[in-house]
């Protein structure tokens, strides 16, 4: 009986080891900038005409009985502060940007599912006006989240610009400053405090999560209070710092609203009539066109994605760097390359698969635009940026993919190019097969952009962020589901697209 | 398996190795079971086998919803198994197994994977043996250990052959046998270690950024009855694996390794020892998933052989299995 014991107190041994896992994202250090950027006020904006755009009343004095109650909210926050309570300070104190865009990434990631099939073999569309019944809105797919990312870190740079305008104007000193009783739980700042940049990011996310993720509301809400609350408590801000911010935000970011619902993605799901133009301009040309590889057939996905409003040129620059044809599918290149496809998938390595799975950010994931905001993300956090240097680079970064996209999309349909597994049934995938036309590679395509606006960013990164793009760009050749010309080309035009964000940024007046 | 006692003949070695490669080349696959009976194993016996098995399933449960999905048509399973276990005494037994699996999809383009998949090593402690005037009663602990041995992706469900966990399982295990009938009873728990993907971050009902994935353990219920007398097993089985905690799949998303499993399975299994070659048993079973939860409703058959050999010079045995009279 004794040695039954110890043959069961074996797996008990192990049964105390410690499964919890180290997340990146929660090791974060607090932000602490290494330069306030307090002439932010300056910079040049995506839409606002002119910092002060939007009107922010000047703060009330920071004496007297209703400042003294503000600084007294501080104490009293301070006072019951639990072990909680300081976790949410230290984990927003890494960033307001940064952690709205990790959210930002967490609901494309939940939200990338494509929805399923009717009974009748057709399939349901989203409907951002009942998000919560089922096909869920969005299906927050790659051109969706490249979207989703461009808007919400555009509104909050132009938010933050007007945001440091007014702290400037107002030079209004953080509480611990004015009043030194108050005891800063975060690093202290020379920036003056009002309005709040954490609120403004929070206004403007209020107002971008209504029109990105329409059925998350009770979930933002609670983050937003969340995030405030933690402000006040580690006297960063006092409450009117906060209110003024959170306006401001609110009212940059409807300007993008309005942008969002002109800017031609409502319109880009297209139809099967829409589809069927592509597929007989395909056929009159001569090509196999495109066709869904998913049983039931799957409607392409957002097929008119390529007529979406650009932020960093115009529609007469699109047609100028559209990439150029495809190989034709009789053509000699065209049979070397689906040979190619072929043999890695014939027998893949262990390695290819490593990468091909590293970069494929498919189904259920924040997609290669959230891969390469993380990829971001950890390198601003070793720079250590101020907020509003964030948003600008997060901006500059994702107004380019949201390009890329679009770039993509217009050449995908307009080829309509049929996958390699459509050519040869023999080429199985090891990763997902994605539902719309091949060429161009969407993720050469992105990976290129932000490979060109990071390096130019994180310039002694450059050369890694290159390497990176070409591992994402050849990913796809791994994974069985694009040629070398899809690649190639993507990543060409890619390029060529992130240099539009990177003159962007010569010129906006941050520097570097 | 030696259900009865078995004595080689101590003939030749070579005629040994000749029944052993007929067992290993010959004949049918199948699989052994021996961490999940009650069968001992004599000091210095040595049965040795080789399986078989397929699974599958055209429908699996999303979440608690059950579908079909036509981008994977029947998502089938194979293994070929080796088994070996081995006598220390007569109240503890080593068993050991390797499987190489395939997993492959009538419909949809994903390719099938396949390899060798995970080793696992048994101790198997044979603790109480009582003997009443109806029946006899036989106590078991056992303690094993599961791990990949080989690099497989866990990042492909359904078509990864793997989860990729390392496992410390800890059973105990009662058995009755009264005449010709028995009933076997077991509880295990699985220890399972937390694993790795190829990329950096992943969601599950939260987003994580890291390549490592909490794994929650599981625990595992198995009851099995029926007739063992002589050369002969027949019983009906049934059990259910639960994992302690895990996240659904999301409405037509993909499995992912750490999601919530569970799966009742009810199943029939066979067993004969052939009498013209001492020592050789066939066996064979099959069973169904009539409940499940993010896994497939499979319907899984099985068959194989195993060879029993003694290396002792005698047997110096007065114990006998639990199932022998």
């Amino acid at each position: 009986m004794k040695n039954l014991l110890y043959i069961l107190l074996i797996p008990a041994l192990f049964a105390g080891c410690n499964k919890d896992v180290d997340d990146v994202s929660l090791a974060y250090p607090v932000l602490q900038p290494t330069k306030t950027d307090a002439n932010a006020g300056t910079w040049k904006t995506m839409l606002l005409t002119t910092p002060d755009q939007i009107a922010v009343a000047a703060p009330t004095a920071a004496t007297g009985p209703d400042y003294t109650a503000q600084i007294n909210e501080i104490k009293s926050l301070q006072a019951q502060l639990d072990d909680d309570g300081r976790g949410q300070i230290n984990y927003w104190g890494a960033g307001a940007v940064l952690r709205w865009n990790e959210i930002t990434r967490e609901l494309i990631a939940k939200y990338n599912l494509p929805p399923v099939n009717n009974p009748d073999g057709t399939y349901p569309v989203p409907d951002a006006n009942n998000p919560l019944s089922y096909p869920f809105f969005p299906f927050a797919n790659p051109p969706y989240a490249s979207r989703a990312y461009a808007y919400v870190s555009a509104a909050c740079y132009d938010a933050l610009v007007a945001c440091y305008h007014y702290k400037k104007l107002y030079n209004r000193p953080a509480p611990y400053v004015v009043n030194t009783t108050v005891n800063p739980l975060l690093p202290k700042t020379d920036l003056p405090s009002y309005p709040s940049e954490d609120a403004t990011v929070a206004g403007v996310m209020w107002e971008m999560m209504k029109l990105l993720f329409p059925g998350e509301q009770a979930a933002i809400q609670a983050k937003i209070n969340a995030h405030l609350q933690a402000r006040i408590a580690s006297g960063a801000n006092v409450r009117s710092d906060i209110e003024a911010g959170y306006a401001l935000g609110r009212a940059v970011a409807n300007l993008f609203v309005a942008r969002a619902r002109t800017d031609r993605a409502g319109t880009a799901g297209g139809s099967l009539t829409i589809q069927k133009q592509f597929e007989d301009a395909a056929i009159a040309r001569g090509e196999t066109p495109w066709i869904s590889q998913e049983n039931p057939k799957r409607p392409g996905m957002l097929m008119l994605f390529g007529r979406v409003k650009t932020w960093n040129f115009d529609s007469a620059t699109l047609l100028s760097i559209r990439p150029p044809a495809p190989p034709a599918t009789g053509s000699e290149k065209f049979k070397k390359e689906l040979e190619e496809v072929y043999q890695y998938a014939k027998n893949p390595s262990r390695d290819q698969i490593r990468i091909a799975q590293y970069w494929a950010d498919g189904v259920g994931t924040y997609t290669p635009p959230g891969h390469w905001n993380a990829i971001a993300s950890d390198e601003f956090v070793k720079l250590g940026l101020s907020e509003v240097r964030w948003a600008r680079n997060l901006a500059l970064l994702n107004t380019a993919m949201e390009d890329a996209a679009v770039a993509c999309w217009d050449a995908k349909y307009l080829y309509f190019s049929p996958r390699p597994y459509q050519m040869d049934n023999r080429i199985k995938t090891v990763v997902g097969l994605p539902n719309f036309p091949s060429y161009t590679s969407g993720h050469s395509t992105f990976s290129g952009a932000a490979a060109t606006v990071l390096g130019y960013l994180v310039k002694n990164k450059s050369a890694d962020f290159e390497a990176m793009a070409l591992e994402a760009s050849i990913s796809r050749m791994y994974g069985a589901i694009h040629y070398r010309s899809d690649c190639e080309a993507g990543m060409a035009c890619g390029k060529r697209v992130g240099g539009f964000a990177v003159t962007r940024a010569q010129n906006d007046g941050a520097g570097d | 398996m030696n259900y009865k006692l078995i004595q080689i003949p101590n003939k030749s070695t070579v005629l040994r190795w000749f029944y052993l490669c007929m067992v290993i080349l010959g004949c049918t696959p199948g699989i052994a079971q021996s961490d999940q009976d009650a069968l001992m194993m004599k000091k210095n016996e040595f049965c040795t086998g080789l399986m078989y098995q397929q699974s599958n399933w055209d429908q699996y449960w999303e979440g608690t919803l059950k579908r079909e999905n036509l981008n994977i048509g029947t998502m089938k399973t194979q293994m070929v198994g080796y088994m070996g276990m081995y006598g220390i005494t007569n109240k503890l037994n080593v068993f050991a197994s390797l499987p190489w699996v395939k997993t492959s999809s009538s419909a949809g383009q994903w390719k099938g994977q396949e390899g060798i998949q995970d080793v696992s090593l048994w101790l198997k402690y044979w603790a109480v043996d009582k003997k009443g005037e109806k029946g006899r009663f036989g106590l078991f602990g056992l303690a094993g250990v599961s791990l990949p041995v080989s690099d497989y992706t866990i990042d492909m469900l359904p078509y990864s052959i793997g989860l990729g966990t390392t496992n410390f399982n800890a059973r105990i295990m009662a058995d009755y046998q009264r005449g010709k009938w028995f009933a076997t009873g077991s509880m295990t728990y699985v220890r399972r270690s937390n694993v790795e993907l190829d990329r950096t971050a992943y969601y599950t009902s939260g987003m994580h950024y890291t390549n490592e994935i909490k794994m929650p353990d599981a625990t595992q219920w198995m009851v099995r009855a029926g007739y063992r007398y002589k050369n002969w097993i027949a019983e009906a089985v049934a059990d259910n694996w639960t994992t302690q905690g895990g996240h659904d799949i999301t409405r037509n998303n993909m499995p992912f390794v750490s999601n919530r499993m569970e799966a009742t399975r009810l199943g029939a299994n066979l067993k004969w020892e052939d009498g013209l070659v001492k020592g050789l048993s066939f066996l064979g079973g099959g069973n169904y998933t009539p409940e499940g939860r993010n896994m497939g409703q499979a319907t899984t058959i099985y068959g194989g052989v195993v060879y029993l050999f003694n290396f002792s010079k005698k047997s110096t045995s007065k114990t006998d299995s639990p199932s022998s009279k």
